[in-house]
């Protein structure tokens, strides 16, 4: 039987594989990429305690989520494209311009 | 009758702050006019206040309004005119007058004549608060407020150099007026404790009741109260061993010198004594000290007074030692007699003050006697006026000091202290000695100050004609003696003499009479003919002494200042720059340096950031859940 622990536990991973991506990527799609997938973890969590204690705002909660992260992507992106336009280049290091 | 009150006080701060107004401008002769005038009107509101209190025998008292109302502490602005202090406001605005309108002569060239205007004012202002207050609190005001127009004016030609010690005792005027300000400031916390003591034990400042409360109070405590508030008075009547500034106070304008050095603030002690006597005549102990203490100084002071060469300092030493006879009276018992002695003083006091400045005037400010000589010749006014003044001072008969400095020597036989007794005897021949030699030096003799290039002229008539006043008086003011005591015994402790001195009176005074006389004689013989130098004596060990004013200065130069400034300065070297500036540094340092070091987490790189917010969010997980473990 795959109970709630399982779901946190795969939760638990998938946020971490999204953390490991925001601090080790360098690349800032894959940065985008990764908070998504740490979006959907947190999504995955609450699906899963919503359904366990059969109460409904948790999974509408992650509806949410899901459709502002859609919004915030959309707007991201073309934050990106604009940014790439200009620089011809994604990569982190090359864009610290605000060096203290 | 309370309207006079306020003009007799506040005539003199009007005359103050309308001076001020041009305290910054060349030289206006109307700013000194008009501040004789008010001065003037204050003096007849004293003298209108003084015919009601003298007709009707009842002061007046007017509170104008409170001051200070905290708790427990009640203090009004209130004002007393009593006999005691209508005497004073007399003396006061009678010899303030005269010394604005000789000034208004003496401070001709000046530039800084209205300034020096607005200050006398100020000061008299002062002198009458200190005088009228019905409270010690007001009086205290009016002490500190001397205090600061007496450091002042002391100082007011500040921009004079610094000399060393040999080339002038004084240093230089601003180095005299700190030295007075500081000795009052050690003298006036002695004062403060005996505020406190008095208000801590009786819960009020007011003269009527504190006098009501004090023969209930212990012993101790009002020796306590009357020893403290002694010291106060010790430090503005320049008594031994705070006296040095007083000789010191000589560097500023000699009208300064007749007013406050001479008449009226030095004489503030003298009048602190006698408005507290219902507590001194409590203290038999402390009142024998104040007049041991008191023969002493007038000893000390007439001594050094003999060899001096400076003729403005040889005024301030009799100043000096006429006090201690009035501390003498004082702590005798004798307080009428001391407030009469302060009154005639006053009068012939000033009168000398203000011929010495007519000198200094004429001679191109030079101030030592053995240049001088032959003076009477172009300065006859002045002579005359010195001579009555000194006269007067020796306690030559029907003179006013010879009334009421006889009256003291008198006490002091009839109290049995016959110790006291004969070194005021011996006193009163050394004064006439000194009043005289300086007399005969400057004014008598072969013309010394030819070979200096000086010539010297008479002052202004005006100015002539506006000392002449207290010319009169210094002649007559011992006839009213007997109309003063009846005056001033309705409120003071009558003090007569037993029937055995009474008895032998005139064989006292004619003892008193021959010392004066032969010191004047003495003085006569010495100088009359001019000037012949004693090398011998003037190399002796004991006239070296006297001139040094027994190296007093110097020791508390060498004993007190130096090693005070050493002590300051190691203080300041090890104690501050080393402690406190440290401390400070330290701290600033170290936000500087974390600042410094946490600056380079700002690389510009979006990656780094998100670590080190990672980071942030771990360290608060951790924290969440230890806490939550130690509360849990």
């Amino acid at each position: 039987m795959i109970g709630l622990t399982d779901y946190l536990i795969v939760s638990a991973i998938l946020f971490s594989i999204g953390l490991m991506g925001v601090l080790r990527r360098r690349n800032l799609l894959m940065l985008f990429f990764a908070t998504e997938v740490m979006l959907n973890a947190v999504n995955v969590a609450f699906a899963a305690i919503s359904h366990y204690y059969n109460d409904l705002t948790g999974q509408m909660f992650a509806f949410f989520i899901i459709a502002i992260a859609a919004s915030e992507v959309a707007v991201g992106l073309g934050i990106l494209i604009v940014l790439y336009k200009k620089h011809g280049s994604l990569d982190l290091d090359d864009l610290a311009s605000m060096r203290g | 009758m309370e309207g006079l009150v306020y003009i007799a006080l506040f005539a003199p701060f009007a005359s103050s702050l309308f001076a001020a107004l041009f305290g910054m401008t060349e030289r206006k002769i109307f700013v000194g006019i008009v501040a004789s005038i008010l001065l003037a009107t204050s003096f007849v509101a004293s003298a209108m206040l003084a015919f009601y209190v003298y007709g009707t025998g009842n002061a007046i008292h007017v509170t104008m309004m409170d001051w200070i109302s905290a708790g427990d502490l009640h203090i009004p602005f209130g004002f007393i005119v009593d006999q005691v202090s209508v005497t004073m406001m007399m003396v006061v605005t009678l010899v303030s007058t005269i010394v604005h309108i000789y000034s208004i002569g003496y401070m001709d060239h000046d530039k800084s004549f209205n300034r020096f205007f607005s200050y006398l004012s100020a000061f008299v202002f002062s002198m009458m608060i200190l005088v009228m207050s019905d409270n010690f609190a007001g009086l205290f005001i009016g002490w500190e407020g001397v205090g600061v127009c007496s450091w002042l004016l002391i100082g007011f030609w500040y921009h004079k150099p610094d000399v060393s010690r040999e080339e002038n005792p004084s240093i230089s005027p601003s180095w005299a007026a700190n030295e007075a300000f500081i000795m009052n400031r050690i003298a006036d916390l002695g004062m403060l404790i005996g505020l406190f003591i008095l208000y801590w034990n009786i819960g009020s400042l007011q003269y009527d009741k504190v006098f009501a409360a004090v023969p209930f109070l212990d012993g101790t405590v009002l020796n306590a109260a009357a020893f403290a508030l002694f010291i106060g008075a010790m430090g503005k009547s320049a008594q031994f061993p705070l006296h040095t500034w007083l000789t010191d106070a000589m560097e500023g304008p000699t009208p300064v010198s007749a007013l406050i050095h001479a008449a009226t603030m030095v004489t503030a002690g003298v009048f602190l004594v006698i408005r507290a006597n219902p507590l001194f005549s409590l203290t038999p102990e402390v009142s024998y000290f104040i007049a041991a203490l008191g023969t002493f100084v007038a000893f000390f002071a007439a001594s050094m007074a003999l060899v001096n060469r400076d003729l403005k300092r040889i005024i301030a030493f009799s100043t000096l030692s006429q006090l201690g006879y009035m501390f003498a009276a004082a702590g005798l018992g004798a307080y009428w007699i001391a407030l009469f002695h302060l009154a005639a003083h006053a009068f012939f006091k000033a009168l000398l003050f203000l011929g010495a400045g007519n000198v200094m005037h004429a001679m191109h400010d030079e101030l030592d006697i053995f240049k001088m000589g032959g003076l009477k010749k172009v300065m006859k006014w002045t002579y005359l006026y010195m001579g009555v003044a000194s006269l007067a001072l020796s306690g030559i008969p029907f003179f006013a000091g010879y009334f009421s400095k006889d009256a003291i020597i008198e006490t002091a036989w009839n109290e049995g202290t016959i110790v006291l007794w004969a070194i005021l005897v011996i006193t009163a021949g050394m004064t006439a000695f000194y009043s005289f030699r300086q007399v005969f030096l400057t004014f008598e003799g072969d013309e010394r100050y030819k070979k200096y290039g000086i010539h010297p002229h008479e002052m202004y008539g005006y100015v002539l004609i506006a000392m002449s006043p207290l010319a009169i008086l210094a002649m007559v003011a011992g006839f009213g003696m007997e109309g003063f005591e009846h005056f001033v015994t309705k409120l003071l402790p009558d003090y007569h003499m037993s029937e055995h001195t009474h008895r032998i009176a005139w064989l006292l005074g004619l003892i008193v009479l021959a010392f004066a006389v032969s010191g004047i004689a003495l003085a006569y013989k010495k100088y009359y003919y001019g000037l012949k130098r004693d090398e011998q004596l003037e190399n002796s060990w004991y006239y070296k002494l006297l001139a040094n004013q027994y190296y007093i200065p110097v020791l508390y130069d060498e004993f007190i200042a130096k090693p005070y400034a050493m002590i300051s300065n190691a203080m300041w070297t090890k104690v501050d720059m080393k402690i406190v500036d440290a401390t400070v540094d330290g701290i600033a340092k170290f936000l500087y340096k974390t600042g410094d070091t946490s600056r380079k987490m700002q690389t510009g790189n979006l990656s780094n950031y998100l670590n080190w917010m990672a980071v942030g969010a771990v360290l608060l997980l951790v924290v969440a859940a230890i806490s939550a473990a130690a509360i849990g």
